[in-house]
């Protein structure tokens, strides 16, 4: 390649270096986490670090085990997309199928507004608002529970997933809907059995996006969760999350210790979730795909 | 005379503030093909969506007139909009299947209208399309998916759709425009033999395909019906001087 005398060849070399730099940064990052991370292992055996349920990094006795801690994010996430998910749907369906377009005007802008509230402000209404409410709602003594970490959290990702998966109902072309309503189907029966299955590869990519954002999101379950390293029973129980755990405990942990390495180890394990869930989707996607 | 099966009296069309159809009245027969031709924006994809009320789904489009299809008022205050477009199956000018597959697609009428057992649908699906001229190229394919057939295929897969639903009408708008010369001759050639059973109305940018295929010819002309005959009275002797002009190809 000759740069200079084609310009196409110069084109070309940047936009592989901004390709290649960023598989670069991604690799660098996961590395890096990993070769920290793995140094636990030489404190706490693997089998207890992942398996085992005690928590206590500060402790004369310190003990590095981080189940409690996964599932604490796995639980909190997974209550945030079983609540959103469908009142995302809904409402994409609505704005996107049923609501007259002026309305849909008047209200795209709300829920991208919804989309913009930093997270530590949605905490805050969580902390000052949400938790006293299931404290008094339900007669516990104390509101920072899983249930006030799905709910907050469920707001955050509401609107993520509502703007991509009314996008993806948006692209559905209007031909098929025609097709549908000229063969004589409700438009219930063209949104159920036309417009949503042809919209589903984007529709799951709006969830695990939501997902990704939930399961990596860390002021909100800080705030509202209790942050007790606790395999919760029910949702009145406190949890503690990957991110949390990392947020509140890096400040303290002095470099190059035990804990600090649990720490960078919790943070690959977040890495590695996330790149499954991501894997997973493609493969749906794909799978999904198969007819468009 | 041929049993009359759509009649359309004084029919005016407006989207929003633009009129698009002028009192257009016409009677269609039965068991014939009648296509509609005239230039672009003359107002003949309009009336034939008329025919199935599509228009409906076009915000500020309006609807004035009565059409009846035998004795069913469509525009009448108790129309079920729904089992008219069931009794008349449309074909649209670029071929539009569903991402499912090519079973599917043509299950997918019969099923919105109640029929759940799998042997009445295999059978349906069978039927139809073999009434398209398309079962002997996809019969050992009905899982794949309909968006791998080409064009003309795809066009076959459409019609055979419309026909699960058992429509008496079958109207199609400008259906080989996007087709090759022989996807369209198996088009026409398929056309003339639904009349058997179907009574069918097309819209045509070609003259020639109005010529070949259509036993009566309506000529639109700025939103008004300027002439309507046999296909092949009109062709000979346009009584019109606008129809003459365009039929002659000298604008259109």
């Amino acid at each position: 390649m000759k740069i200079g005398k084609d310009p196409d060849g110069l084109a070309e070399l940047l936009v592989k270096i901004s390709a290649y730099s960023m598989i670069l940064v991604v690799f660098f990052i996961f590395f890096f986490l990993f070769f920290e991370g793995i140094k636990i292992f030489n404190f706490e055996s693997v089998q207890h670090f992942f398996l085992g349920q005690s928590w206590q990094p500060t402790s004369s006795n310190p003990r590095f085990e981080i189940a409690s801690i996964i599932i604490g994010s796995l639980f909190v996430t997974a209550g945030a997309l079983l609540l959103s998910v469908p009142v995302a749907l809904g409402c994409a369906i609505y704005l996107s199928e049923v609501a007259p377009p002026s309305l849909s005007e008047l209200l795209k802008p709300v829920i991208e507004i919804l989309a913009g509230i930093p997270s530590v402000v949605i905490g805050f209404f969580g902390l000052t608002v949400v938790v006293p409410a299931v404290a008094s709602i339900f007669g516990i003594p104390s509101g920072l529970t899983l249930l006030s970490g799905i709910l907050v959290l469920a707001i955050m990702v509401l609107p993520t997933i509502e703007t991509i998966s009314e996008d993806a109902l948006r692209s559905v072309p209007r031909s098929y809907r025609e097709a549908s309503a000229a063969l004589g189907a409700t438009d219930w029966e063209t949104i159920h059995k036309v417009v949503l299955p042809a919209a589903m590869p984007g529709i799951t990519v709006a969830i695990l996006l939501g997902f990704g954002r939930a399961i990596g999101e860390t002021m909100v379950v800080l705030m509202v969760t209790g942050n007790a390293a606790i395999i919760p029973t029910s949702v009145f129980d406190p949890i503690r999350t990957m991110t949390a755990t990392i947020a509140a405990e890096m400040g303290e942990a002095p470099f190059g210790s035990p804990h600090y390495f649990a720490l960078f180890m919790i943070a690959a394990t977040l890495f590695v979730i996330s790149f499954m869930v991501n894997s997973a989707a493609n493969l749906l996607i794909k799978r999904g795909s198969r007819y468009a | 005379m041929k049993e009359c099966e759509i009649s359309a009296r004084g029919i005016n069309v407006w989207y929003g503030p633009k009129q698009a159809l002028f009192d257009v009245s016409l009677d269609i027969y039965k068991n014939t093909v009648t296509s509609l031709i005239g230039p672009s924006g003359c107002g003949k994809t309009t009336f034939l969506r008329c025919i199935n009320r599509m228009n409906d789904l076009i915000p500020f489009c309006r609807v004035e007139g009565k059409l009846m299809i035998k004795d069913t008022d469509v525009y009448g205050k108790e129309a079920d909009v729904l089992s008219i477009r069931k009794k008349v199956g449309m074909v649209f000018q670029t071929p539009n299947p569903f991402p499912k597959s090519i079973y599917e697609n043509v299950a997918y009428g019969p099923f919105i209208h109640g029929v759940r057992d799998k042997k009445k649908l295999d059978e349906i699906v069978r039927h139809s399309l073999q009434e398209a001229a398309l079962w002997d190229e996809v019969k050992d394919e009905l899982n794949k998916s309909a968006l791998m057939l080409s064009g003309g295929q795809k066009q076959r897969l459409c019609i055979a759709r419309a026909l699960a639903v058992e429509p008496e009408i079958i109207v199609m708008d400008e259906p080989c425009a996007s087709l090759d010369p022989i996807a369209t001759a198996k088009i026409e050639d398929l056309i003339t033999r639904l009349k058997e059973k179907y009574t069918v109305v097309i819209v045509t940018h070609n003259i020639q395909q109005a010529a070949r295929v259509s036993d009566y010819t309506a000529y639109f002309y700025l939103g008004k019906m300027v002439e309507y005959g046999k296909t092949a009275e009109m062709f000979e002797n346009p009584k019109e001087k606008s129809t003459e002009l365009y039929l002659t190809g000298r604008f259109g």
